[in-house]
């Protein structure tokens, strides 16, 4: 809270202003919330949070001090560690592309974080290391375990998404934590980077009882420079912090297709954040009047290309008084039409995700198995190239020579591959590859590998679980149905501006597969205390025997007298008799 | 007459003079109990060591406690709490995002404010060893660090499994007895803590504190050596235990104790008899240098903050606009900036190999060992060949 208070200046008025920057007027905030009801009954709600500000951190000249929007804890790490861009995200769940479609902003189970950093840097791993322990204390997350045998440093994959020319992948860091947990101790500090907090705007909505109990909840956080304005010609920070939940038709809405913002988030909206220039909520309504009615109605429409497609939204504004209405609230309710039972909707309604994909663990035993992902273009008519990006922990040992790709039963050669073989105990093994898909067609990536037996120490304290291995990327640019917008204005909607759009005839998108679970052959911890126990009894028990058989010696026990008979006998012994028996 | 007059003017005067020597004096007893307690901040370490599922209620005990001192003032700042297992996100949860500690699920001790310090596998001997000594690597972030110094208060509190002289590290190490206590005298030694307030409690816990030996501790347990500590009931829901016993009478005294109580020790003694709580509750104060009956309860659990109150007025100036600076110097040429392309085919095609290893040129190996043979025959000649095979 301390950082949005303006500091007093100290230095002279007379010298130029070179020591510090003036941030008042130069930051601004936007929020948006887009509410898209799926097919499938469930509700799907983005929330994005943007914080523009026109500052260079890298520039020697400027020491920034001065924060007033953009949170002071994220700023100091950009300029200390000269990072270029940011990405971090932490997912709960799974995105099912074939039944949701995809999403605004994708993003893989557990812990994900790739950076690029400033070509001035000369320590790279130094710098990411330290990064990805200040992270740990700023969101509450065990990132303090990417380490070197985790981290990857992609050939093609994940280029920048801001401003930039030079692209030099010896600057890019990738690294995955696929066990993450995500609970409330992430949203805390997450809710904390706001410059409304939680208190005002959309952000009282995130109420951490209803996001946790979903299908599926990410949040994430994108820091990049981009164009300030249309002529492109300074840069600005953008700090984008989204969070993307579905909420399921069976664990939160009891089974009825019925979907209110109080149902979903439990709270209604009363106020924008006083601090934003706009603060929308979008409702998708290309399926209206068909699916369901929204109330309150709004004549605000607003069309938009997004993925591909063009969708009508209802907007409402939240800057603007009337849309409280009369009761000073805002509970926006969609109400499905037709029968509430079970809803039998073919492909044909939903526009059917061009690029999906999956992978699994063949195999059986704990020695040897496979690892197949499977691509599907499902495109009628047009082929594309993917970029198919894997990082595979050392653990698991690749045979590379039994990597095959075949699409329609054929073979697929791929035109790019880049493959770095893992070192026990310091790198992983990753895998790049370039792959034309033809279309209408399922293409299958196969790749044999040996479980290695880690050191006792290496294990886990829960071993049985298993061991993950991250998900694989996706990455590729789908011939779009609709003309995309290559255009940059301020006042497009934040979902549809997130990934650059250089040209109009397709759009780019990233597609995670699951994450694997093998277990490795794990021993019995219990049995070096079970050995010793047993080694010592049976050692005791066979050389003490021994050793009694050859040094045991029997000898005649004389029994013990009576009290007079030993009387006597001392009586002999004084006199020199002998002794009685 | 006169002189019973002349008294009653001398017992006055003497009256006039005195309460202006007894309020000085009650100005200095304030001003010595303003300076005596000896603490000026307040640290707490909770530490849960359990995994699994079925230790819900060892998270829960650790969480139940982590409310209390935020709630007595101790800021998150100032607490570093270590949970070994997520028990509001597993999936087992029926009720995502809570922990509750009394059935019928009354009270969510996980709320949403909520800051984990230590979590999952890092939860080890070496952490918690570390962070009691301040023996932590450099890059450690500042929540995860114990920065107390000889003016702190420290309350630890551990719960988990243990045994005689041992607790349980999610089930896979073990900390001792003698290890804590080291650990303890490191703290003095480095001058750590003004004062330490140990509460454990796990099976046997009065073991671990027998080998305490540095001064300025106190400690509580809730079992004798030879007794196991129980826990208090089942939530047919949740399906689990969600407290133990001792954890859970603690916490209801707990929430009776507000920021101003004057609440000492003794009454903390005496939380959870032994018709209460099954197992005797054991403390020990021979270490400590205060009476305990003189010892708040907020002394640990709460952060007290010293007010001074002035009557003067502070006049706040008003903030200075710095002048806005135009980005950039005019000279540089103003061109317009791209993004960069996402998948750009034809440049990662055509993209350079990365820098390998030097290995030397094609048959440099061959051609330099067939040179050396050349050399050899013809330095020595055919006819020494049988003296070689």
């Amino acid at each position: 809270l301390d950082s949005r208070l303006p500091l007093v200046d100290r230095s002279d008025g007379t010298k130029d202003s070179e020591s510090f920057t003036a941030a008042a007027a130069r930051d601004q905030f936007q929020e948006e919330l887009v509410i898209r009801p799926l097919h499938s009954g469930d509700i799907y709600a983005s929330f994005q949070f943007r914080t523009l500000w026109d500052i260079d951190f890298l520039q020697e000249r400027q020491k920034v001090s001065h924060y007033r929007l953009f949170p002071k804890s994220l700023g100091q790490v950009l300029s200390k560690f000269s990072v270029r861009e940011l990405h971090i995200s932490f997912t709960q769940g799974f995105w099912r592309t074939m039944q949701w479609g995809q999403p605004f902003i994708p993003s893989p189970p557990g812990a994900e974080l790739w950076v690029w950093f400033h070509d001035t840097v000369s320590d790279v791993d130094g710098n990411w290391k330290e990064l990805t322990n200040v992270l740990s204390g700023i969101f509450c997350a065990s990132l303090n375990f990417i380490d070197l045998t985790n981290t990857v440093q992609p050939s093609a994959s994940f280029k920048p998404l801001g401003l930039g020319n030079a692209t030099d992948h010896r600057f890019l860091r990738y690294a995955t934590l696929p066990r993450e947990i995500v609970c409330t101790e992430n949203l805390t500090p997450w809710k904390k980077l706001l410059p409304c907090g939680s208190k005002a705007g959309l952000s009282v909505l995130l109420k951490s009882e209803k996001l946790f109990h979903s299908s599926f909840h990410s949040q994430a956080v994108h820091i990049r420079p981009v164009c300030q304005d249309e002529q492109c010609t300074s840069k600005a920070w953008e700090l984008r912090q989204t969070l993307n939940v579905v909420f399921d038709l069976y664990t939160s809405s009891q089974g009825k297709k019925e979907w209110s913002l109080f149902k979903m988030f439990s709270r209604t909206l009363t106020e924008a954040c006083p601090l934003a220039t706009s603060s929308k909520i979008y409702v998708d309504i290309t399926d209206n009047p068909e699916l369901f009615e929204l109330n309150p109605v709004t004549p605000l429409l607003s069309q938009a290309v997004v993925l591909g497609d063009r969708r009508t939204y209802s907007v409402f504004d939240l800057t603007r008084a009337e849309t409280f209405g009369q009761l000073c609230s805002l509970n926006l309710l969609l109400r499905w039409k037709g029968d509430s039972g079970m809803n039998v909707f073919d492909g044909c309604d939903m526009l059917r995700p061009l690029l999906h994909a999956e992978r699994y663990v063949a195999g059986f035993g704990l020695q040897t198995g496979e690892i197949h992902t499977v691509i599907y273009n499902n495109h009628p008519y047009r082929a594309f190239p993917v970029l198919l990006m894997d990082s595979v922990p050392w653990y698991l040992q690749l045979y590379i020579h039994t990597l095959t790709v075949t699409s329609k039963s054929r073979d697929n050669k791929p035109s790019y591959i880049h493959y770095q073989p893992a070192k026990d105990r310091h790198r992983p093994h990753l895998l790049e590859m370039l792959i034309q898909l033809p279309p209408h067609s399922m293409t299958e990536v196969t790749v044999q590998f040996e479980r290695a037996l880690l050191k006792w120490t290496e294990y886990t304290p829960d071993p049985n679980h298993g061991f993950y291995v991250g998900s694989s990327v996706v990455s590729a640019l789908v011939p779009s149905m609709v003309a995309m917008n290559t255009n940059f204005t301020q006042d497009q909607p934040l979902f549809s501006s997130f990934v650059p759009v250089k040209e109009e005839s397709s759009y780019f998108v990233r597609v995670y597969t699951e994450p694997l679970l093998v277990n490795l052959p794990t021993p019995d911890f219990s049995m070096p205390y079970n050995v010793i126990c047993l080694t010592c009894t049976v050692v005791a028990v066979g050389y003490g025997s021994f050793y009694n058989l050859l040094t045991r010696t029997f000898q005649v026990d004389e029994p013990s007298l009576p009290l007079e008979k030993r009387l006597a006998n001392l009586i002999r012994r004084i006199r020199g008799v002998p002794l009685l028996a | 007459m006169d002189y019973y007059n002349l008294m009653r003017i001398f017992a006055f005067i003497h009256l006039l003079v005195s309460i202006p020597h007894g309020y000085s004096n009650y100005v200095e007893t304030k001003a010595g109990q303003f300076f005596s307690s000896g603490h000026t901040n307040n640290w707490a370490v909770l530490v849960c060591t359990s995994r699994f599922w079925f230790n819900y209620r060892h998270v829960a005990n650790t969480l139940s406690v982590y409310r209390s001192v935020k709630r007595l003032g101790i800021p998150d700042s100032h607490i570093v709490l270590m949970l070994a297992d997520d028990m509001a996100c597993n999936y087992r949860n029926p009720k995502p995002a809570t922990v509750f500690s009394h059935k019928n699920m009354e009270l969510n001790v996980y709320g949403d404010d909520v800051e984990v310090d230590y979590r999952g596998y890092e939860v080890t001997v070496e952490n918690f060893l570390r962070v009691l000594t301040g023996r932590l690597p450099p890059s450690t972030p500042r929540s995860k660090r114990l920065l107390s110094d000889d003016r702190s208060n420290i309350l630890i509190y551990l719960t988990g499994h243990g045994g005689n002289g041992f607790l349980k590290f999610q089930d896979s190490e073990e900390i001792s007895n003698m290890e804590l206590a080291d650990a303890f005298e490191q703290m003095w030694q480095k001058r750590r803590y003004n004062e330490l307030l140990f509460i454990i409690d796990t099976c046997q816990g009065a073991s671990m504190y027998e080998r305490f030996y540095s001064p300025n501790l106190m400690a509580l347990a809730s079992s004798q050596v030879g007794e196991d500590s129980l826990s208090h009931q089942p939530d047919l829901a949740i399906g689990v235990h969600l407290m133990d016993k001792y954890t859970f009478y603690l916490l209801e005294f707990l929430e009776e104790v507000h920021p101003a109580s004057q609440a000492n020790m003794n009454d903390l003694f005496k939380v959870c008899p032994q018709s209460q709580c099954v197992s005797t509750p054991g403390h020990r104060t021979d270490l400590f240098q205060r009476d305990p009956g003189s010892v708040l309860i907020t002394d640990f659990f709460g952060s007290v903050r010293k007010v001074e109150i002035t009557k003067d007025t502070i006049n706040l100036t008003s903030p200075v606009e710095p002048p806005i600076q135009r980005s950039g110097s005019g000279d540089i040429q103003i061109e317009s900036l791209t993004y960069v392309d996402q998948l750009p085919v034809a440049e990662i095609i055509h993209q350079k190999p990365k820098q390998k290893d030097w290995h030397p040129p094609d048959g440099f190996i061959l051609g330099l060992w067939t040179l050396i043979l050349l050399v050899f025959f013809q330095t020595y000649g055919i006819k020494h060949l049988k003296h070689i095979f």
